[in-house]
C-alpha cells in the first residue's frame, strides 16, 4: 500500500491537500473528480502531481470515506 | 508473456464494457488487445451487483449460476418515514438479478479470450500517442516496464477514472453536481430483511441527493451501501458517514451483521460527455459518463455502448477509415437510441432532487408500482395528470424540469 506525491524531491510541498493513505480505498472516485487530471491511481498507490494540482478542493469534497484533507 | 506492440484495435480496461467490445470484434476477426491495470480482472468490485434482466439480453448473454447469487422478485422503495411502496418485477415483465461481479468480469474475458481477444493485465495505460492530431495508440506500464502500443483504433473503456480520454484531449471533467460519491459494506449476517427483494431507502437525512440501497447476494449477506451527490459531500459527513449512521439506526437489520467487504467509488450522473470520438479514439461506459443518471446502474448502458462501438469499428476496419467523422456513427446511433432514454431521465432527475422529504412522502402516497417503473423508464407524461388531481403544488416544478 502507498500514496504518494509525485515530483515531492523536485519541489517542496507546497500543497494544501494531503491524503491520508490509511483511510484511501483506492476507488478513484477523486481522479474522475480532478478537473486538472492531478491525480494517478495504480492499483493501491494514489499519486498527485503537485506541478498539476491547484488544491482546488474538489477531492477533498467527493472522497466517500474523507481520506483527502485540505488546510 | 509478451505483449503485441501492434494491433487493429487496442481496448484500455477489461470492465463490462471493455469485454463485450472484445469480444465484439474477435468474434469479427479483428485484431484485438485489451490493457486493464488490475492484476485480477474484477477485483476489487466498485458495484452493488443489482441488474435487470434485460441487461443481459443486450449484449446476447444468458445467465449463469456460475455469476448469478440471487434473482431478485421486485424493490421495496422506502420514503424518509420508511412507508414502503412495493415493486414486483413480474408486473411489469422484468427480472431482476445479483451478480457475483468479480466473476461476472472474468467470464467475460474468458469469453473475449475464447473468441480471439488477447488481454495483458498489470499493465496501465498512460496515455495515447498522438501524431498529426490522431490517435495512433497507447503508452502504457506493465510491472514497472514502459512500452508503446500501436492500434488503428483505441477504444477507451477505462472507467470513472479515464485517463485516456482526457490524455487526448476530450473534456471529461465530471461536474461535482453531476457526481454521486459511493460507498458500500458487502455484509454477511442480516436479518429481518426479505431477500428476494432490492430495499432502496430515501430522505435528505438518509442520502442527501441519493438512496441507500440493500442489494441481498447468498444467504444472509448484501450489498449495502449508499450513494451521496458529491457536491452535499463534507469531510465529516461524507457516504460512509451516511452509511454508518443508517446502520446504527437500523439494529433490527444489522446488529448481528458485519461488513466482508469495503467498496467505494465515484458514478457519473451526467448525460455523457460532449463527445465520444476522436481521429482512432472511441470512449465507452462510465469512461464516458453513459451511466443511467436516476439510480446510477451503468452495467448495461456501459455493455452497450461498447458493443455499438465495437459493430463500428468492424466496418471501419474494413473501409480502413479511422476517422473521427468515420467513427461518429457510433455517437449517433447512441443518441438515437440509449441517448434519448438518458437525456429524459436526466429531466426526472433534476426533478426529484428539487423534493424535500415531504414531498416525497406526498409522492409514496401517491405513487403506485407502476408508476415508478415508468418514471424509472422516463415515461413520465402521466405525472401531470396525477399531481394535478392529487399534489397541484408539485406542478410547477413537474412543469419547469420535466417539459
Ligand atoms: C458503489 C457503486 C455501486 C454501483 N452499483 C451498480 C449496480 O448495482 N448496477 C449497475 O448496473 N451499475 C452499478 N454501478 C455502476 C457500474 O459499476 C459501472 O457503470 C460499470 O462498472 C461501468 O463499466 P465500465 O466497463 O465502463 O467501467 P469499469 O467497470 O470501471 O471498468 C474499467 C476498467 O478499466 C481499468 N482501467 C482504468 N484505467 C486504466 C488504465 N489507465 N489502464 C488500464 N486499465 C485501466 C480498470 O481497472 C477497470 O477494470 C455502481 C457503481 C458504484 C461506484
Ligand atoms: S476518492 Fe478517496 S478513497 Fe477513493 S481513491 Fe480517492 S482518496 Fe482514495
Ligand atoms: S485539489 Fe483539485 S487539482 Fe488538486 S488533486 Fe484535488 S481535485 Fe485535483
Amino acid at each position: 500500500m502507498n500514496v504518494g506525491i509525485r515530483n515531492r524531491e523536485a519541489h517542496a510541498s507546497i500543497l494544501k491537500m494531503r491524503i491520508d493513505r490509511k483511510k484511501c480505498c483506492y476507488c478513484g472516485g477523486c481522479v474522475g473528480a480532478c478537473p486538472l487530471n492531478a491525480l494517478e491511481l495504480w492499483e493501491t498507490e494514489l499519486v498527485v502531481d503537485e506541478d498539476k494540482c491547484t488544491d482546488c478542493g474538489i477531492c477533498v469534497k467527493c472522497c466517500p470515506v474523507g481520506a483527502i484533507e485540505a488546510d | 508473456m509478451k505483449i503485441k506492440d501492434n494491433v487493429d484495435v487496442l481496448v484500455v480496461g477489461a470492465g463490462p464494457a471493455g469485454s463485450i467490445a472484445a469480444r465484439v470484434l474477435a468474434e469479427n476477426n479483428v485484431d484485438v488487445l485489451v490493457l486493464d491495470k488490475k492484476q485480477e480482472i474484477g477485483t476489487p468490485k466498485r458495484c452493488a451487483e443489482g441488474i435487470h434482466s434485460n441487461v443481459l439480453d443486450t449484449v446476447g448473454l444468458k445467465p449463469d449460476p456460475l455469476w448469478v447469487v440471487n434473482e431478485t422478485l421486485g424493490a421495496i422503495i422506502y420514503s424518509p418515514s420508511e412507508k414502503k411502496v412495493e415493486i414486483n418485477f413480474n408486473d411489469v415483465g422484468i427480472g431482476g438479478y445479483i451478480l457475483e461481479r468479480k466473476i461476472f468480469e472474468k467470464h467475460l474475458a474468458i469469453d473475449a479470450i475464447t473468441s480471439g481477444a488477447r488481454y495483458a493485465i498489470k499493465t496501465m495505460a498512460l496515455g495515447v500517442i498522438k501524431e498529426n492530431g490522431k490517435i495512433t495508440g497507447v503508452k502504457a506500464e506493465h510491472m514497472g516496464e514502459e512500452i508503446k502500443i500501436r492500434s488503428k483504433i483505441v477504444i477507451a473503456a477505462d472507467g470513472v477514472d479515464s485517463k485516456i480520454a482526457k490524455s487526448a484531449g476530450l473534456n471529461t471533467t465530471n461536474r461535482l453536481e453531476d457526481y454521486e460519491s459511493g460507498f458500500q459494506y458487502e455484509m454477511a449476517g442480516l436479518k429481518n430483511i426479505n431477500f428476494k427483494y432490492l430495499h432502496l431507502f430515501f430522505g435528505s437525512e438518509v442520502a442527501p441527493i441519493g438512496y441507500v440501497w440493500i442489494f441481498p447476494k447468498i444467504k444472509n449477506t448484501a450489498n449495502v451501501g449508499v450513494g451521496i451527490l458529491s457536491s452535499r459531500s463534507t469531510p465529516e459527513k461524507n457516504a460512509k458517514y451516511y452509511l454508518d449512521k443508517f446502520i446504527e439506526d437500523h439494529p433490527d437489520i444489522f446488529e448481528d451483521a458485519s461488513p466482508i467487504e469495503i467498496n467505494a467509488g465515484g458514478v457519473p450522473v451526467s448525460s455523457s460527455i460532449d463527445t465520444f470520438v476522436m481521429d482512432g479514439l472511441m470512449v465507452v461506459g462510465d469512461a464516458a459518463q453513459i451511466v443511467n443518471p436516476l439510480h446510477g446502474g451503468g452495467i448495461r448502458l456501459a455493455m452497450n455502448s461498447a458493443k455499438i462501438a465495437a459493430e463500428v469499428s468492424v466496418n471501419a476496419l474494413k473501409e480502413n477509415d479511422f476517422s473521427s467523422s468515420r467513427l461518429y456513427e457510433y455517437e449517433r446511433i447512441w443518441e438515437e437510441t440509449d441517448g434519448v432514454r438518458v437525456k429524459k431521465l436526466l429531466k426526472v432527475r433534476a426533478f426529484l432532487e428539487k423534493l424535500n422529504d415531504k414531498d416525497f412522502e406526498r409522492l409514496a402516497d401517491i405513487l403506485g408500482a407502476k408508476d415508478i417503473i415508468n418514471l424509472s423508464n422516463a415515461n413520465y407524461k402521466f405525472l401531470f395528470r396525477l399531481l394535478l388531481t392529487k399534489a397541484p403544488k408539485l406542478l410547477p416544478l413537474a412543469k419547469k424540469f420535466l417539459v
